[in-house]
């Protein structure tokens, strides 16, 4: 896969936060939204979404409560919070701010300096 | 709102495990369901795209851990997982693990050793029922508890307060089943005893108050428990058995409750017996005669709703009553209440001064030993410092790290703990079932080990865990993971007095006071022991006999005296022979009596113009003791009843009612009866009721005009005391076969009396040796530390040309330097510690050129000892390699 991407440490949590803010989700669920919205750039191993998720809980970014998925499997639901709402914009700007100043930094040429 | 979804998180972990966990396991599978579920569509099999699904997810237990952990306050698995680190850490410094426990397992038995005497002497309640209540009258400024028969009457029968007012006596009684005669410790006690003190019998019955029906009326034995079991095998059948008591018979009634030792912690009671039999027991009666002390000891249970004090002033009111009506007498006056169990506070307040003072010392080590292990852990933080970066820089929270060492302290401290008190239930064993005199094996220590005693043991390991564990923190907290990667374990920035330094000197002052105050003890035990008794203990065998256990009366008595004094004289290599009535420091029998200057007319005791302590003593007395005759004669066998009543008096005696010595001879002096005594002699002053005693007065009557049928026979021999005794044995029994007697040298019988001394300077010379071992380890710690710090800087210093002794300077200045200052704090306060001392130990004087330089000289020896081997590392530096090495 040609357009797959390192990801940075940190990270996990704000694609988790974006994923679930487009609507409520299971975990399973969360991946292949990952996946989607980042043109599948982004793959995470299943399994470590797992903790990464009970880390968000935990910080009451999410809530969660058990329903029944497309195909009928009962699973937990996960949405975003008032507070996990908040969280998301602040870390989107600061993610925009520091793409921004990176991405000019790297374009530099040397006679602009 | 993050908190209480924290909370929330927490509570249902906490309340709900197994809820989470099976929750969490249906969440992963229904993930790996869905998974299949896709693979299935993309046209695989459901079991491949089953197992394809599982295989993708990854290491599914390792998740769920991660996930557990992220659910966070998971506090007895972190807990778990602190402990296991904690392990494998102190498994890899086996040494330092050694040592630490080492030195906690000494100061925390110490403590636990010290602590389970002061819960048995001064804390835990006896085994008497209702102890709470029960107090020992005592009276004077002495709190002395003895008291006459009427007095003790009067105070029984005028008392509104106790619930029941009893006493008892100790004497010693021959107790003879029919096959041979046992010396015993009679306990006379009067017939309410066992009422009052609320007791039930184990087998048979107790006497009562109305078995009394004047003198030796009341020919009853009770047995205590342990002496049922030993001398009659437990056998109930004895009640109703006639027994020979002093050749009189006494019918065994019952025996006491196995949990009852006797009211006095020290020494157990054998057999009990009722006051009323006074004469049978002690060979006179003296329950009429309220100028003698026939009672040792009066003990009652307060009414319900009676405070202390108002028993105080209701004994007191009684106390004026008994002046008024009895003038002559010296009444007893100025009453308090006591505990019984040690004799209330003449005996107990010594005793809880001294084991208060030993906790004090106790707890000193502890805190020393912690401080020591404070700065050792201090030095491992810093060798650590990379370690602990490296955790800290890959993430690891400080308080995670914090904990973790605080882990591995309390961890330390618990098995220390455990360590000194498993090593202090054995000492306290062995001091159980010790006999300190074989003479009394009754006399012991007992030492109940409670539950108190594990806890508050188990208390001192866990503070002294967070005392030391809390000391590096503030090292961790400051570190730079960056710096510390990047230039190594170096300190940046030395404060003036590091926590190290200051904790160092604090212990080497605590350590300073234990080895003073164990030297002053040591010096007055010495002193004690060399001092001036008034007699030579060395070289003299002595024979106890009570001739009224025999059943000797009235002249035979000193015929037999006489005998038996004979006899022993004419053993080979006896130098002289004597008796006396009762030896000089044989604890509670020291008898005094009011005498009164020859013109006195009017014989009542506060006219008295001394009370010089009384002994009966035979010819041939003076010269078997060694008791130096300074002026006149000693007794001969011609001073009898015939003969006018003469008496030999001490130097004390002499120069406070005649001036002088020399003036003395010849004058006379009158008895309480108005009879006049002549002086005849004087001999040296000497120590009589106790070693700490200031010079007393002391008189001598020659047994033919002062009977006694209590006699120690003194031979003076050089022959070995073995073969010495058996003679001495064998002249008894040609005589009377039947008399019982106990020989022993004269050295052995002046260990009780100089027992308190020498336990405390037992005591404090193991916890001054403590003190000095913690200090050695303290300061070589230290100057170790300090030397291989510096290593490079002093290769650097000695490169450029510095002397070996500036290097030595500057490698060990700083621990010298606290040496001297912590030792001289600690001299200072354990000059002042000391004073508590001598109320123990005899002259035990903090004034004393041999204790202040013997101080200096042990702490510039440990300070030598210390710092020898860092001295030497930084005299062998060999700058090369030491540099090529950096």
């Amino acid at each position: 896969m040609p357009g797959e991407a390192q990801l940075l440490p940190g990270t996990l949590d704000l694609l988790i936060l974006k994923a679930v803010s487009l609507g409520p989700l299971h975990g399973y669920g969360v991946l292949l939204r990952i996946g989607q919205i980042s043109g599948q750039a982004l793959l995470i191993e299943q399994g470590a979404l797992y903790p990464a998720l009970f880390r968000v809980v935990r910080q009451g970014l999410l809530k969660a409560s058990w329903g029944i998925s497309d195909n009928n499997r009962r699973a937990k639901f996960y949405e975003l919070t008032a507070a996990g709402r908040k969280r998301l914009q602040d870390e989107t700007e600061g993610w925009n701010r520091l793409a921004a100043a990176m991405g000019s930094a790297l374009a530099a040429q040397a006679e602009e300096i | 709102m993050r908190l209480v979804a924290y909370l929330r998180c927490i509570g249902a972990k906490f309340l709900k495990p197994a809820q989470m966990e099976l929750e969490m396991e249906e969440e992963l599978g229904s993930h790996i369901e869905c998974r299949a579920d896709d693979l299935e569509r993309s046209g695989l099999d459901r079991a491949e795209a089953e197992r394809r699904a599982r295989v993708e997810f990854g290491g599914r237990q390792r998740f769920k851990e991660e996930a557990r952990e992220a659910l966070g306050g998971n506090f007895a698995e972190n807990l778990a997982r602190d402990v296991r680190l904690s392990i494998r850490v102190l498994r890899k410094s086996p040494g330092f693990t050694l040592i630490a426990v080492f030195t906690l397992a000494l100061s925390i038995g110490a403590n636990s050793i010290v602590f389970a005497l002061l819960n048995s002497f001064i804390l835990r309640p006896s085994n008497i029922p209702n102890s709470e209540s029960l107090y020992g009258i005592q009276h004077g400024r002495g709190h002395w508890m003895g008291s006459s028969y009427p007095d003790y009457l009067d105070l029984r029968d005028r008392n509104r307060s106790f619930d029941g007012l009893a006493a008892f006596s100790i004497a010693q009684a021959g107790f003879d089943t029919g096959e041979s005669a046992v010396s015993v410790w009679c306990q006379e006690s009067s017939g309410n005893f066992f009422d009052a003190l609320r007791l039930q019998p184990y087998v048979g019955r107790f006497f009562h108050a109305s078995d009394e029906r004047g003198p030796n009326s009341a020919p009853f034995v009770v047995l205590s428990y342990s002496f049922w079991r030993n001398h009659f095998a437990g056998d109930r059948g004895v009640v109703g058995r006639v027994v020979r008591l002093n050749k009189h018979p006494f019918t065994i009634i019952g025996v006491s409750p196995p949990e009852f030792h006797g009211i006095l912690l020290f020494g157990d009671f054998e057999i009990a017996t009722p006051l009323v039999n006074q004469e049978q027991i002690e060979g006179q009666n003296n329950l009429n005669s309220r100028g003698i002390e026939s009672v040792f000891m009066t003990i009652g249970h307060l009414k319900p709703g009676v405070t202390p004090a108002q028993a105080v002033s209701d004994l007191n009111s009684i106390g004026a009553y008994l002046r008024q009506n009895y003038p002559k007498e010296q009444a007893p006056a100025d009453f308090s209440l006591g505990r019984p169990s040690l004799y209330g506070e003449y005996f107990g307040g010594p005793v809880r001064a001294f084991l208060t003072a030993l906790m004090l010392l106790a707890g000193l080590i502890l805190l020393a030993a912690c401080a020591n292990l404070g700065s050792l852990f201090t030095a491992r933080a810093t060798d650590r410092s990379r370690e602990i970066a490296l955790r800290l820089a890959m993430g690891a929270g400080r308080s995670r790290i914090l904990r973790a060492l605080l882990t591995e302290a309390i961890l330390i401290a618990l098995m220390g703990g455990a360590a000194g008190l498993f090593g202090s239930m054995a000492l306290l064993q062995a001091l159980n079932a010790w006999q300190p005199v074989p003479r009394y094996p009754q006399f012991h220590i007992p030492v109940y080990v409670d539950s108190r005693v594990y806890v508050v043991a188990l208390a001192l390991a866990l503070l002294s865990g967070l005392l030391f564990g809390i000391v590096p923190a503030k090292q961790v907290l400051a570190t730079d993971p960056y710096q510390v990667v990047k230039s190594g374990a170096r300190e940046t920035g030395r404060r003036r007095f590091p926590i190290r330094e200051l904790l160092l000197a604090v212990q080497i002052a605590i350590c300073a006071v234990l080895v003073t105050s164990s030297m002053v003890a040591v010096r007055g035990l010495l002193r004690s022991l060399h001092s001036d008794f008034g007699f030579e203990p060395a070289n003299a065998m002595l024979m106890d006999t009570n001739l009224e256990m025999a059943g000797y009366r009235g002249d035979a008595v000193v015929a037999m005296q006489k005998r038996v004094l004979d006899g022993v004289g004419k053993i080979p290599g006896v130098q002289s022979a004597g008796l006396i009535d009762w030896l000089p420091l044989e604890g509670a029998h020291s008898n005094s009596s009011a005498i009164f200057r020859e013109d006195t007319a009017d014989l009542r005791t506060s006219n008295a113009a001394a009370w010089p302590a009384v002994y009966r003593v035979s010819p041939g007395y003076f010269d078997a003791a060694r008791t130096t005759l300074l002026s006149g004669r000693a007794f001969t066998w011609h001073d009898d009843k015939d003969a006018p009543r003469v008496a030999v008096i001490n130097n004390q005696f002499a120069r406070k009612l005649f001036g002088s010595v020399t003036k003395a001879i010849g004058r006379h002096y009158k008895m309480p009866d108005g009879a006049r005594v002549e002086v005849v002699g004087v001999v040296q002053d000497g120590k009589y009721a106790s070693l700490t005693e200031d010079p007393q007065p002391a008189m001598f009557f020659p047994i033919l005009q002062a009977p006694s049928s209590a006699a120690s026979v003194v031979v003076r021999s050089h022959r070995d005391p073995m073969q010495l005794a058996a003679a001495m044995r064998s002249v008894l029994r040609s005589l009377d076969s039947g008399l019982p007697s106990y020989v022993e040298s004269w050295r052995q019988e002046l260990e009780l009396p100089l027992f308190p001394s020498r336990m405390a300077t037992i005591a404090l010379g193991v916890l001054g040796m403590m003190g000095a071992m913690l200090s050695i380890t303290g300061i070589f710690g230290m100057a170790a530390y300090s030397v291989g710090r510096r290593l490079r800087e002093l290769g650097i210093r000695l490169a450029l040309g510095a002397q070996r002794s500036e290097i030595l300077q500057a490698a060990l200045g700083r621990s010298i330097k606290l040496l001297a200052f912590g030792s001289a704090a600690g001299l200072v306060l354990g000059i002042f510690a000391s004073r508590v001392l001598a109320f123990i130990v005899y002259q035990a004087t903090p004034r004393d050129p041999f204790v202040l330089t013997g101080v200096v000289v042990a702490m510039a020896l440990l300070g030598v000892l210390a710092t020898w081997i860092p001295a030497q590392r930084a005299l062998r530096l060999d700058p090369v390699t030491l540099l090529r090495e950096e």
